[in-house]
């Protein structure tokens, strides 16, 4: 179990129909890629979050599969079209089965 | 805007005297989350205008990205430890069964201000302290709890986080009075050379500032905007742990963190950067 995991999201509160705008998200997480030992030469266990996904309104924006050799509080900045005033979804998926979830929402301009 | 051009002629006057520089410190504004407006580069103070024609932190000397991660809160990836400090300052330990919220409430109100005057002299005990002494005497005195190690991450993001409710303020650390004689002990140390290289402080971050040193960019290593976030080692550092770096660096046995001699070079320091704004925890290489 990963401690200290937040998440956090960037994105305008209000954008014009059809406007790309600019979304930032970042988590707090220690990304341990299962390849390295501790001091007593046991591996230590894989602990990463293996996928991110951001839907709008239910649509499916991004669908990311995440691998271990991401480093650690994984950063993602992308531009997403918006054509409808909305909920931006954004979730996170654990490899110790834990969800993390945020939401936006954006207003018309 | 008398500073723009104070600064255009600074700049002027450092083409021509150091020509041979070709690595001149980025002129640049910064303004953290289009709120906070830094004072990077300014007039030396009374105390240290022999030593410095112009003051500049080391942020100028920076690379374009690295500059501009510093710019917002959500790109520096120091505000994640002062996030982890938040908690850390609401968080009941010791005997005493108090936080630091118990007595210090709200860390933006209480704090605000306090990064910019220290290191300063503490009058009941009679000694110049650091932020990070500050931090442990409370602990053990008022917490009856473990102090922290001094250059920790626990410690480090600790200080980040009282430093980042002064961001803007100006550093302005005394550099008379209890203090003198302690300025004096680091203005020595700064001028001291050490090691098998035989280098001080000022051989580097004086004398030769906006220069390269292989393929470092050398600043004029001013603290204002510790804890640094360093993407070399994606952690905070302290203050301290720099010093140890930069004197092991000249091939010299360092003196510890936390120790007198390196108190005093803190102080002596911080207050050559009086005057630019408190930045901590800024980012750097």
């Amino acid at each position: 179990m990963a401690d200290n995991v937040r998440p956090r999201v960037k994105a305008p509160r209000k954008a014009e129909p059809g406007e790309a705008v600019t979304i930032k998200t970042l988590i707090s997480h220690p990304m341990e890629s299962g390849q390295r030992k501790d001091a007593d030469g046991n591996t230590i266990p894989r602990s990463i979050i293996h996928r991110f996904t951001c839907e709008f309104n239910g649509e499916m924006v991004v669908d990311v599969t995440m691998e271990p050799a991401i480093s650690t509080n994984p950063y993602f900045e992308f531009a997403a079209v918006v054509p409808e005033a909305g909920d931006f979804k954004f979730t996170w998926y654990d490899d110790d089965g834990s969800v993390y979830e945020e939401t936006k929402s954006v207003a018309m301009a | 805007m008398t500073g723009i051009k104070a600064i255009t002629a600074l700049l002027a006057a450092t083409a021509i005297t150091a020509g041979a520089a070709w690595a001149e410190p980025v002129e640049d504004t910064l303004t953290v989350n289009e709120e906070i407006e830094m004072t990077t580069w300014t007039e030396p103070s009374a105390a240290v205008e022999d030593a410095l024609p112009e003051v500049i932190s080391g942020w100028h000397f920076r690379g374009t990205e690295t500059r501009a991660m510093q710019a917002d809160d959500f790109d520096n990836p120091g505000m994640i430890f002062v996030e982890q400090a938040m908690d850390d300052w609401d968080t009941v330990e010791g005997e005493a069964g108090k936080s630091c919220a118990s007595c210090h409430g709200d860390v933006a109100d209480s704090m605000k201000g306090v990064r910019a005057v220290y290191p300063k002299w503490n009058e009941q005990a009679g000694e110049v302290r650091t932020l990070e002494m500050q931090v442990n005497a409370c602990r053990e005195d008022n917490m009856k709890a473990e102090p922290l190690k001094y250059t920790g991450g626990a410690m480090a993001r600790m200080v980040a986080l009282i430093s980042s409710v002064s961001r803007g303020m100006p550093v302005n650390v005394a550099t008379d009075g209890p203090v003198a004689e302690t300025w004096e002990q680091g203005k020595e140390l700064y001028y001291t050379r050490t090691g098998q290289l035989e280098l001080s402080c000022a051989n580097c971050h004086e004398d030769n500032y906006g220069r390269m040193i292989r393929a470092d960019h050398l600043s004029q290593g001013q603290i204002n905007g510790f804890p640094v976030y360093r993407l070399k080692n994606t952690k905070l550092n302290s203050v301290h742990a720099r010093f140890k770096g930069c004197v092991r660096d000249t091939r010299a046995e360092t003196y510890k963190p936390g120790s007198p001699e390196f108190v005093a070079l803190e102080l002596y320091v911080a207050s050559r950067g009086n005057g630019l704004s408190v930045e901590g925890p800024s980012v750097r290489n």
